[in-house]
């Protein structure tokens, strides 16, 4: 009984993990921009395919996770450059669908490059899983938290104590008010957007090993992650966070104890639920919209 | 004396062309229809499939062609798409004027080419897999592979066969995990055999654990079958070396295929699937008819594309084949008499396995065409 729970909150865990880790990348750029990044995904799958792709050629795994994390965050200056900058004086909605516009592009770009095939990445530390009160946890569930847990600590000092943090934050609330005391705005979402393609392309490779990668994970693993993002409230790291873990353990247990056929209505359920009665999501700031 | 030149030029120029007339009519190309989801979602199904068709047509062509007449293949590319299929197949009946169709990857787009297929009263050979192609018996349509009817009773047999009567059932919620799943329940009942537990997975899920541990603790559970497609069953592979499960485990013919032991890793060993023996050419016993066949198949495709070779070309593969038999027999392109010839095909050895069609049997293979193997030391064993 013990041990049945135990396995459906781990596997709760390990999949609510990896939400989280991807719900934190849009955290940043909505932080900054009021945009919803939907290109997200796609620096989650350059992570995770750059690594696979360097480590078939023979580069040792540390030095090619550091190099797919600098090309998904070259990534990230590009598409602010080129697809968001262009057009800066457009409203938040067309920012938003042109970055589903560039997360199409950058996927088929991926396919022609990598093709179409899934692949596996080795475990960080051991293959063989943790066995506690009978249930078993896969080590690489540990490393995601751990590297989660890291991040949501990183993201927070980030805005609370750089001026460069600071500068994004300034930037989202009033971006006529910070150009004024002197904030270069343009660089501030560049930077953003970079942060952020750095973000998502470590919680590429940190997950690669349970979820496999290829060329369309962005798709599916993007909208898992804005979907915990918004239910922990938009722009807010340990919403995030909690978002993803309350998403993933809610579906691992409607799973084990009512029925796998039920388990996606009653986690899309629960987010009309939140959203209901907490627009702004479980931690979201409390905004007043000025008319 | 310009005026002279011109007009004798003109007159050579008539004679020619009324020569190249003639000598195209006496051969005039029998032309071959093709729609296949060369791209998109199910490319892995018709990226093979159209390189088989080329390559086998260019080789006919070479060796005479067939009642003296060349093979033109005319193909589109559906994405994948059932409308777009629909489209194309309305396209080679109206435009191009095919005398025969080899094509439709999946069984959405089959199906919705189905009723304009009918109407024109044109053969059609499908690539797809869902038994609702051919049962009930369409007049016009034929399909070259197994039903998933076939491997849920292939599986199932060697289960019984082994002493298990009490399965577990793990499959996709997506178009073959969930037809997989009621052909299995149905099966099931037929053998006297019972699904103990039922569980379900969507194709994004990244974990599985909690639907085995369900299974795990059923009560009587002897054997586990996962029945799904994509990186899917994988992850259930995984999982279910992860729990340490020690229940027998069969995965369905939609993972086999190299692929699918790269992902899964050491996890695969032991476990066992129904599969074409295009996995295992060299190890068929050489009383085996087919072993020939489907050795051809595979050096010929791997010599060519230099890729490796896929259950689902060796589908287009007997698809091609069948037609080309099928026009032979009947020594016309006259749709009725092709159609009757491919009804009466009898004993055809292709790579999929011994075609026997019949007025009321438009597939033409049994659940013996399967032959189940098992991961061993990373790869593929014969067993039966």
């Amino acid at each position: 009984m013990l041990s049945e729970f135990l396995q459906y909150l781990f596997t709760g865990i390990t999949i609510g993990a990896t939400y989280a880790l991807i719900a934190l990348g849009f955290t940043l750029i909505y932080n900054a921009s009021h945009v919803i990044n939907f290109a997200q995904g796609e620096f989650l799958m350059i992570g995770g395919m750059t690594t696979v792709s360097l480590t078939g050629m023979g580069v040792p795994m540390p030095l090619a996770i550091v190099l797919a994390v600098l090309l998904a965050g070259v990534f990230g200056i590009l598409l602010q450059r080129f697809a968001i900058a262009p057009a800066k004086q457009a409203d938040v909605v067309t920012l938003i669908i042109i970055t589903i516009g560039a997360s199409i592009f950058i996927r088929g770009l991926a396919q022609l490059v990598w093709g179409k095939e899934y692949h596996v990445m080795p475990n960080f530390s051991r293959d063989e899983p943790i066995r506690i009160f009978g249930a078993v946890l896969n080590s690489q569930s540990l490393w995601v938290l751990g590297v989660g847990a890291v991040l949501v600590v990183a993201l927070v000092l980030f805005f609370t104590r750089t001026l460069i943090g600071k500068a994004i934050l300034a930037t989202s609330m009033n971006k006529q008010a910070a150009r004024l005391v002197g904030i270069r705005t343009q660089l501030v979402l560049m930077l953003a957007f970079m942060v952020s393609a750095l973000l998502g392309s470590i919680a590429g490779v940190v997950v690669a090993p349970i979820t496999f990668t290829s060329y369309d994970i962005g798709i599916m693993l993007g909208l898992k992650g804005f979907v915990a993002a918004a239910i922990g409230g938009l722009g807010s790291g340990v919403g995030a966070v909690v978002g993803g873990l309350l998403l993933g353990v809610v579906e691992a247990m409607t799973a084990g104890y009512v029925s796998s056929d039920y388990k996606d209505a009653v986690a899309f359920s629960m987010i009309l639920v939140v959203l209901f009665f907490m627009p702004r999501g479980l931690f979201g700031a409390k905004v007043v919209e000025r008319v | 004396m310009l005026k002279t030149l011109l007009r004798c030029a003109g007159k050579f120029v008539a004679i020619a062309a009324a020569g190249l007339v003639m000598s195209a009519q006496a051969a005039e190309p029998i032309r071959i229809g093709s729609f296949l989801s060369v791209t998109g979602p199910a490319s892995f199904l018709g990226d093979p499939e159209l390189k088989t068709l080329q390559m086998y047509v260019d080789k006919i062509n070479k060796d005479g062609g067939v009642l003296g007449r060349p093979l033109e293949l005319v193909h589109y590319d559906d994405v994948g798409n059932a409308s777009s299929a629909r489209n194309f197949a309305s396209r080679l009946i109206r435009s191009d004027q095919v005398d025969i169709i080899v094509g439709g990857s999946t069984t959405g787009a089959t199906m919705a080419s189905v009723p304009l297929v009918e109407q024109a009263k044109i053969p059609f050979i499908s690539l797809a897999g869902a038994v609702v192609i051919t049962t009930p018996v369409k007049h016009w349509v034929f399909k070259t592979p197994q039903s998933d009817r076939m491997a849920a009773e292939r599986i199932l047999a060697d289960m019984k066969a082994r002493g298990f009567t009490r399965i577990g059932l793990i499959s996709g919620t997506g178009g073959f995990g969930s037809s997989g799943r009621t052909q299995t329940l149905e099966v099931a009942k037929n053998m006297g055999m019972e699904v103990v537990a039922d569980e379900t997975y969507s194709g994004s899920d990244t974990d599985m654990t909690a639907q085995l541990t369900n299974i795990r603790n059923t009560d009587g559970v002897q054997a586990i079958l996962n029945f799904g497609f994509g990186q899917g069953p994988a992850i259930v592979t995984r999982n279910y070396a992860q729990l340490g499960i020690k229940l027998p485990f069969y995965q369905s013919h939609g993972v086999a295929s190299d692929s699918f032991l790269k992902l899964a890793g050491k996890a695969a060993e032991g476990l066992r699937l129904p599969a074409s023996p295009l996995l295992v050419p060299d190890s068929l016993p050489d009383s085996d008819p087919q072993k020939a066949v489907v050795q051809n198949y595979k050096s010929e495709y791997e010599a060519r594309w230099n890729a490796k070779v896929s259950t689902f070309g060796g589908y287009a593969y007997d698809g091609l084949m069948l037609a080309v038999k099928a026009i032979e027999a009947a020594g016309t392109t006259d749709h009725e008499a092709v159609r009757k010839a491919l009804e009466n095909i009898h004993g055809y050895v292709g790579v999929t396995g011994e075609f026997t069609m019949g007025p009321d049997d438009h597939n033409g293979l049994d659940a013996d065409s399967f032959r189940i193997l098992e991961v061993q030391n990373g790869d593929w064993k014969l067993i039966n």
